[in-house]
């Protein structure tokens, strides 16, 4: 049986035939220039991007293998040494699931962060903030048959950068996101509910849609706390889903 | 049902934390058939000055035409060492560099065909969502009915062709500048 990772492709007779990759809804995703992030305006692309038809070169894309990707447990908050990060441990955890409600199975999820106080362990971080010892800040993981992820880390602190006078990050944690296709690539950040830094955050702002902006931000959740040791948060990831599938396909059961 | 694709945010500067573990600039894999060439390069910003944390993923079909997936049924050998992908992290003074083999032709839409091409993911700090282009190879007769390129004005297709080098054979130059006159062409689909 041939594997239909998203319901994005069949074959007629010969030919290859290929269904389309959503394009996003109006303001759900950002623009290249954002001045008021710095950093966009001598990097964002000035002229339009160049709408190409989906070809095969897009809507496949490197597919990781199951066995040599998947960390049993992705636990961000012990060290190799066996040493326990410092901050407030959380669990995090959501589906990954396509923009038809379909669950994005064994696809990779890797994660960065902060530390508790703000700091990365990166020789381009010059915050003021004590490195952890025990806290290399990466993870990753692959989502389930179900679409499922989970990973254990502590809560990222604020860190300040060079953006404008005083500016401070909101805590987040970031996230690389394949699918099945070059089309359905995600690279995110994902918040906290009540941060008071997100108001003033020009990369959070960046998004003109307001509910797209604040489906970045994680839910407290009870169910995946766990008592007297980790706090929970949820949070599902959308990626591009196929448009209908090619008419010859009627199998969708699913 | 009907969700929005959740919103892109920028990879930052510290990617390299998260992104590292997969960091490779072999695209095609040790012993893999084809005709071998290097790739090296610049990734420039608006005021010509090299971007030093970015990061390039590439994906490409084998020398047979044929991609490492499974949305790829064409009838073409795929070599199992064949890997097809790699993730390129400019270095301090904004280069890159990897090696490949160069891919054969792949199907376009109605019935064309495709010029042997790269497919380049590009993220960077400053980049609110990831920019996707191709590199196309020089000398290749197939170029100039690329039903890709053929939808680019003709005065910036050459952004998106590899120059040979002077000094190997083999070795592949290819500039990404973010904006101005040379402006590298990114793609939407
Ligand atoms: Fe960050």
């Amino acid at each position: 049986m041939a594997i239909d990772p998203a319901g994005a492709w069949g074959l007629k007779g010969a030919a290859l035939s290929i269904s389309n990759y959503r394009k996003p809804f109006l303001g759900t995703q950002p623009e290249f220039l954002h001045t008021p992030y710095a950093s966009s305006i001598k990097r964002a692309p000035q002229k339009p991007l160049v709408a190409i038809p989906q070809t095969l070169s897009e809507v496949t894309g490197p597919l990781f293998d199951r066995d040599a990707q998947h960390a049993a447990e992705c636990n961000l908050t012990r060290s190799a040494t066996g040493g326990e990060a410092q901050g407030q441990r959380i669990a995090v955890s959501g589906r990954v699931l396509d923009e038809n409600g379909r669950p994005v199975p064994h696809t990779l999820v890797e994660v960065w962060q902060a530390n508790a106080a703000g700091r990365y362990l990166h020789r381009y971080d010059q915050h003021d903030a004590p490195l952890d010892p025990n806290f290399t800040g990466d993870g990753y993981t692959m989502t389930d048959e179900l679409g499922r992820y989970r990973f254990v880390t502590i809560r990222p602190g604020c860190y300040p950068w060079g953006n404008h006078y005083n500016a401070w990050r909101p805590a987040h944690i970031h996230f690389s996101l394949f699918g099945p296709a070059m089309a359905t690539r995600l690279v995110t950040q994902m918040y906290f509910p009540g941060d008071p830094m997100l108001p003033f955050d020009p990369i959070f702002n960046c998004t003109t849609d307001e509910k797209a902006r604040n489906r970045l931000i994680s839910q407290f959740d009870w169910e995946t706390t766990i008592p007297g040791s980790t706090i929970g948060h949820k949070f599902d990831f959308i990626l591009r889903g196929a448009d209908a599938t090619p008419m010859e396909d009627a199998h969708h059961q699913d | 049902m009907s969700l929005q694709a959740t919103t892109w945010q920028t990879v930052g500067p510290f990617f390299r934390i998260g992104l590292e573990r997969l960091f490779d600039a072999d695209i095609a894999g040790v012993g893999v058939e084809g005709e071998r060439v290097a790739v090296a390069g610049r990734v420039l910003d608006g005021d010509g000055l090299p971007i030093r944390d970015a990061v390039l993923e590439i994906w490409q079909a084998n020398a047979a035409g044929k991609y490492a997936h499974p949305a790829d049924t064409q009838d073409k050998p795929l070599e199992a060492g064949f890997k097809g992908f790699g993730r390129i992290p400019t270095q301090d003074d904004g280069t890159f560099r990897f090696t490949t083999i160069k891919p054969g032709t792949v199907p376009g839409p109605n019935g064309t065909t495709q010029a042997p091409h790269l497919v380049v993911g590009l993220l960077m700090r400053g980049l609110l969502r990831g920019l996707v282009t191709r590199a196309y190879f020089p000398d290749e007769r197939l170029n100039s009915s690329d039903p890709i390129l053929g939808l680019i004005e003709p005065s910036r297709r050459a952004t998106l062709i590899m120059t040979p080098s002077s000094e190997h054979a083999n070795l592949l130059h290819w500039e990404i500048r973010m904006q101005g006159e040379a402006e590298t062409v990114f793609l939407e689909f």
